[in-house]
């Protein structure tokens, strides 16, 4: 025993040791990494970002040099802190708050102390660097934009924030990343690849050369141009006809999906978002929380199609055989419809009509009726719910779409769960989804989702998904699934009765005064009813007005959806807009200088503030007083 | 067999082989540590790895001196030069030179000497001395004591330079004593305090009552039944598993913590039932070959029970109270209770960074990025087998470690071959000495245990420490030379 403890004890040390070296070399490599760190200096060279140019070739945003100073907080030295507040024209508090930032998120990695400082104030700072130990300047490039509207779809870059950082590590702290619209969509062949040297450092963090003699370097990638499908002289003619208005202008090419025009209103100048100032004027855009111009009414905005759906609910009888095209219904102000004999109303028109005219005279007994008989076709409505449903899905209604810009909302095609649940259960007919049949009730839709439909119907039957992206340099190819032709499922030859119907509208129907010269538009116009809730009530606000038209009829160009918040007739606003819109698309200028300048003349600000006065307002022009219940809230705090 | 040899052949060649080998590699990990691209002159004094090779080399001639000297030299003459070392350390406080804080250096201008890495030899001379002297038992308390003095004099001089880690060395001679018959209860009841000190610092002092309250438990059981021989081997093995089953779930919780909100109240009844089994495992192996129930005597359990916890309540007290907050941080570092990556524990986190940064194969020589950016600190010096780890990996670090064991266990195995009680009792020594410089030094590098600057024999840079290693280990291999001519 005594002999051997000294033995034991030894070959106990050997192997815990060995256990040791393994968990430490083998096991847990967090180490290594951790070396990595410390040892081994990244020195970044940060590419151009991609330019991008709209389908014509006409350049919209490119860039600009812009210096960030950073600074390394172990490696600063004490220095003269007033002589650098000076040279990047910052206070003493602001200095000092920003590097205890940097110490707080790492006192290894470079963190940006100040950023974007101009080309003047680069040129002083540059020649007094060395008196600033621990400091050095990023170049990075900034956006320059080429144009003054468009905000929405082209986005912006900024900082990375940590969430990202965690996510992605390409990104380091102070680096800039696309945000929204195709800065975001395309951030990967915009920002390139930045460049990195590997240096070996001593532990006063002094560079001693080269890592592995510079073998793990990599070069910077510069990042690829773009060019978008947007003609930038429609859209920013777009931008100025929905100025003082909310809502949204979506152009579609039909023949290949490509986005012409995506106008939100209101919008804001995309160079807001560029240079020192970009977080200051983010927040007054963001809290603008009446007008929302960070929200983009032509992606995001939900709202009931009113009737330019009709054309929908049309094809779809057709193709379900519920109606014939020369099959006539009569309207006497209205149908009347299910077992209590409830009244579908109507305005005044003459009586009765066949589709065609039905789509002309935008009669909702028409449509009504054509709907019904679909619904009715099956056995339960239930199973005709369904079945309709499937054909709005198959113009990809419903569904985000699949469009290439990050932000989208499906819009809602009903189900029979959804009456299911609304009806606990219990039986309903297909009377009780009637308002359906002329885009009203439980259909929600967005701008951009009503132009496709649009453009579907002026292919008679077929789509491309609708894109921003039209070229990307380097590369003859797109997104796949761009290039996916998609089919309806309604045959072709429902279409042309529809599209007549469409081209009468403007011939003698509800927009014959919009008519442009030489110029064969299809379209439709549409009023939708709509309410929002104030103080929990539900109230009901002036309808929307809204527009689709696709031209010429034959082998179409352009297809058109603009959606006018509160504008009340679709003729009015959207009718107009879109009819301008077109023909400045197709002959280049517009003539129908009177249609133009309405527009221009007409906004709808005073429309907007009427909600938000807090007394009782007209809607429709007068016709209809709403808001009483404000006057009895205050009565009530009053008494 | 009175052939009186001066051959080289009577010299262990094995050892003198690992004394090389160590010497080398640890020489080619201080050029790497201490190699600067910017000095183009190999061969200039302002290069510690140049140093380093003339000190080598001056290595060879007390080598050379040492063999030539008659083997019985060192016996008749250790008490001289036991007494000149300690007049050598005692002189310090008064002519000593300060390096980093210890004042543990004469000047002799061209390099400074450390007394106190040749006064581990001579004690180690001077303990064979007394303990071979056939009027010494070291089973009587005087000359138990006296033994001790011999041992804890050098101690308590170096002590207060301050180098509490060279002090510590002199543990090592627990070792020699042990061998020549010192009483087993020593190294239970030291130990004991060590591990209930550790624990008491990990889990506070309560815990640890609790849990030697458990063992106690345990302890007793086995004494209240007939255990009969042929059911003993089947409970020694059932309680093993027990133990290895409980320690293994309770492993890989403090691992995962797969057992989530449950696992306070289960862990500690794992932890009680752990305890039990621990201790019902000793009260077996204790009870030995009695088979028949015995009357445990509670009350000295109880004292026991009342000592161990008027300890772990004074370790607290102390550590709370009398230690400085360095010496606190240290140990809280090592227990893992506390992370301080630029105070204290900056040297240990720069040395793990560094060896895992090694992995299997190692960066290769010069390739280290922390050994290039001189990371680790001290590193030609106490943490130089951070360089061995971070340059040649896990292969290479192994392989210095095996060469290490191999050198002790041959001091050991050759020791045990010594006819004459002095040598072997010197051997003893060395080989505890290498020992603890060898599992401090490692254990520190490694983070196991807290920081305590004592160099790793034969690796680590200065003339002192390489000479007084090289001393150490040369007069045990002339003494082994000199075993034929003994009779």
């Amino acid at each position: 025993m005594r002999k051997l403890l000294l033995l034991f004890i030894v070959l106990t040390t050997g192997i815990l040791f060995i256990a040791r070296l393994f968990y430490l070399q083998i096991y847990d490599t967090s180490a290594a990494i951790l070396s990595e760190n410390n040892a081994v200096k990244q020195q970044f060279e940060i590419p151009q970002r991609g330019r991008i140019y709209d389908r014509n070739g006409k350049l919209l945003v490119s860039n600009q040099p812009s210096y960030d100073l950073m600074a390394i907080p172990r490696e600063i030295k004490p220095f003269d802190t007033l002589q650098l507040c000076s040279l990047v024209n910052i206070s003493k508090d602001e200095l000092i708050v920003q590097l205890k930032k940097a110490r707080k998120w790492s006192p290894r990695q470079p963190s940006p102390i100040v950023s974007k400082i101009s080309q003047e104030e680069f040129a002083y700072l540059g020649e007094q660097m060395r008196k600033f130990e621990g400091f050095f300047i990023q170049k990075r490039s900034l956006r320059d934009y080429q144009i003054d509207f468009g905000a929405n779809f082209l986005g912006y870059i900024q900082e990375v924030h940590q969430g990202i950082i965690n996510d992605d590590p390409y990104y380091n702290m102070g680096d800039l990343v696309g945000r929204q619209g195709v800065e975001e969509q395309y951030e990967s062949l915009l920002r390139g690849k930045k460049g990195i040297k590997y240096l070996q450092k001593d532990r006063f963090n002094r560079v001693i050369g080269p890592y592995k003699e510079g073998t793990l370097d990599e070069q910077p990638e510069e990042g690829k141009n773009i060019h978008l499908t947007i003609d930038a002289e429609l859209q920013k003619y777009g931008e100025m006809l929905m100025q003082g208005k909310r809502g949204g202008i979506v152009a579609i090419e039909p023949e290949t999906g490509e986005i012409l025009a995506l106008v939100a209103a209101p919008n804001y100048d995309p160079a807001l978002m560029a240079g020192r100032d970009r977080s200051k004027n983010y927040s007054i855009l963001d809290n603008d929380s009446i007008a929302k111009p960070l929200y983009d009414r032509a992606l995001l905005g939900e709202y009931p199609p009113g009737s330019p759906f009709k054309a929908l609910t049309a094809l779809i009888a057709l193709q379900e055989n519920a109606i014939g095209i020369d099959d006539k219904v009569y309207c006497n102000g209205g149908m009347k419809y299910g077992s209590k004999g409830r009244n579908f109303g109507c305005h005044h028109h003459s009586s009765p009509l066949s589709l065609i005219n039905g789509i002309a005279y935008s009669c909702n007994a028409y449509f009504g009726t054509a709907y019904l008989n679909t619904i009715n076709k099956y056995d339960t409505p239930q199973e005709g719910i369904t079945k309709w449903g499937e054909h709005l899905s198959s113009f990809g209604l419903g569904d985000f779409m699949g469009y290439d810009l990050p932000i989208g909302r499906p819009g809602r095609i009903p189900i029979s769960k959804t009456y299911n649940k609304q009806y606990n259960n219990r039986y309903w007919g297909a009377t009780a989804t009637i308002s359906n049949s002329i885009g009203q009730g439980e259909v929600l839709l967005t701008p951009m989702q009503m132009a496709h439909f649009t453009a579907t119907i002026a292919n008679r039957g077929w789509y491309y998904k609708p894109h921003i992206i039209k070229k990307i340099q380097g590369t003859d190819t797109l997104p796949k699934r761009f290039e996916e032709k998609k089919y309806t499922t309604i045959s072709p030859e429902h279409f042309e009765p529809v599209i007549q119907g469409l081209n009468d509208v403007y011939n003698y129907g509800t927009a014959t005064n919009l008519k442009i010269p030489d110029i064969e538009i299809c379209g439709k116009t549409g009023t939708a009813e709509n309410f929002i809730k104030i103080n929990g009530k539900r109230v009901q606000l002036t309808d929307h007005s809204t527009f689709v038209a696709f031209a010429p009829k034959e082998n179409p160009k352009i297809a058109i959806a603009v959606f006018v918040e509160n504008g009340y007739w679709g003729f009015r606003y959207g009718g107009r807009i879109a009819s301008v819109m077109i023909e400045k698309y197709i002959n280049g200028e517009v003539t129908q200088k009177h249609l133009e300048d309405w527009v221009l003349t007409n906004t709808l600000d005073e429309e907007y503030a009427k909600p938000l006065s807090g007394k009782p307002f007209p809607i429709n022009d007068g016709k209809k007083i709403v808001g009483k219940f404000l006057l009895e809230t205050e009565n009530k705090l009053v008494n | 067999m009175a052939i009186r040899s001066r051959g080289t052949s009577n010299f262990d060649w094995v050892l003198i082989l690992l004394y090389l080998l160590l010497v080398a590699i640890g020489w080619v990990n201080i050029y790497s540590a201490a190699f600067d691209p910017s000095t183009t002159e190999f061969a200039s004094m302002d290069n510690l790895y140049f140093k380093q090779l003339v000190w080598i080399f001056l290595g060879f001639i007390i080598i050379t001196f040492i063999l030539f000297l008659d083997s019985k030299f060192f016996e008749r003459f250790s008490s001289v030069i036991y007494i000149v070392s300690l007049l050598s350390l005692l002189l310090l406080f008064v002519f000593g030179k300060t390096i980093s804080g210890a004042t543990s250096w004469y000047d002799l201008g061209f390099m400074s000497l450390q007394p106190s890495e040749f006064a581990k030899a001579a004690t180690a001379l001077a303990l064979a001395k007394y303990l071979s002297d056939i009027q010494t038992n070291i089973k009587t308390i005087k000359d138990q004591l006296r033994a001790l003095a011999v041992i804890t004099i050098p101690a308590l001089i170096i002590i207060p330079q301050p180098d509490p880690g060279s002090a510590l060395v002199y543990a090592a001679f627990f070792f020699p004593l042990y061998r020549e018959g010192l009483a087993a209860t020593y190294l239970i009841v030291v130990t004991s305090i060590a591990t209930l000190f550790i624990f008491t610092l990990l889990y506070g002092p309560l815990f640890v009552i609790i849990g030697v309250l458990f063992s106690i438990i345990g302890f007793i059981l086995p004494k209240l039944f007939n255990t009969y021989r042929e059911k003993r081997n089947k409970m020694y093995i059932i309680t093993v598993l027990i133990i290895v089953f409980i320690a293994t779930i309770l492993i890989i919780e403090s691992k995962t913590l797969i057992l989530g909100i449950f696992s306070t109240t289960l862990k500690n009844i794992l932890l009680s039932s752990l305890m039990i089994s621990i201790g019902y495992f000793i009260g077996l192996i204790v009870k030995g070959k009695i088979s028949e129930k015995q009357k445990p005597k509670y009350s000295r359990f109880l004292l026991v029970l009342l000592v161990v916890a008027g300890f772990c309540y004074s370790v607290n007290y102390i550590f709370e109270n009398v230690f400085e907050q360095r010496h606190r941080d240290r140990f809280n570092i090592v227990l893992g209770k506390q992370s301080d990556l630029s105070g204290s524990g900056y040297n240990t986190k720069q040395s793990e960074i560094a060896i895992g940064n090694g992995g299997w194969f190692g960066k290769g020589f010069l390739e280290g990025t922390q050994t290039k950016g001189k990371f680790v600190p001290e590193q030609h010096t106490d943490y130089i087998f951070s360089t061995v780890g971070e340059e040649w990996g896990f292969a290479g670090s192994i392989l210095v470690i095996i060469l290490f064991i191999a050198l002790i266990l041959r001091i050991i195995q050759l020791s045990e071959k010594q006819k004459n009680d002095f040598s072997r009792i010197y051997g003893y020594s060395i080989a505890g000495i290498l020992f603890i410089h060898f599992a401090i030094n490692i254990g520190m590098v490694l983070g196991l245990i807290p920081t305590v600057g004592i160099p790793l024999p034969f690796f680590s840079y200065g003339g002192s420490g390489l000479w007084g290693f090289t001393i150490l280990l040369f007069i045990f291999i002339k003494l082994d030379g000199n075993r034929v001519n003994e009779w």
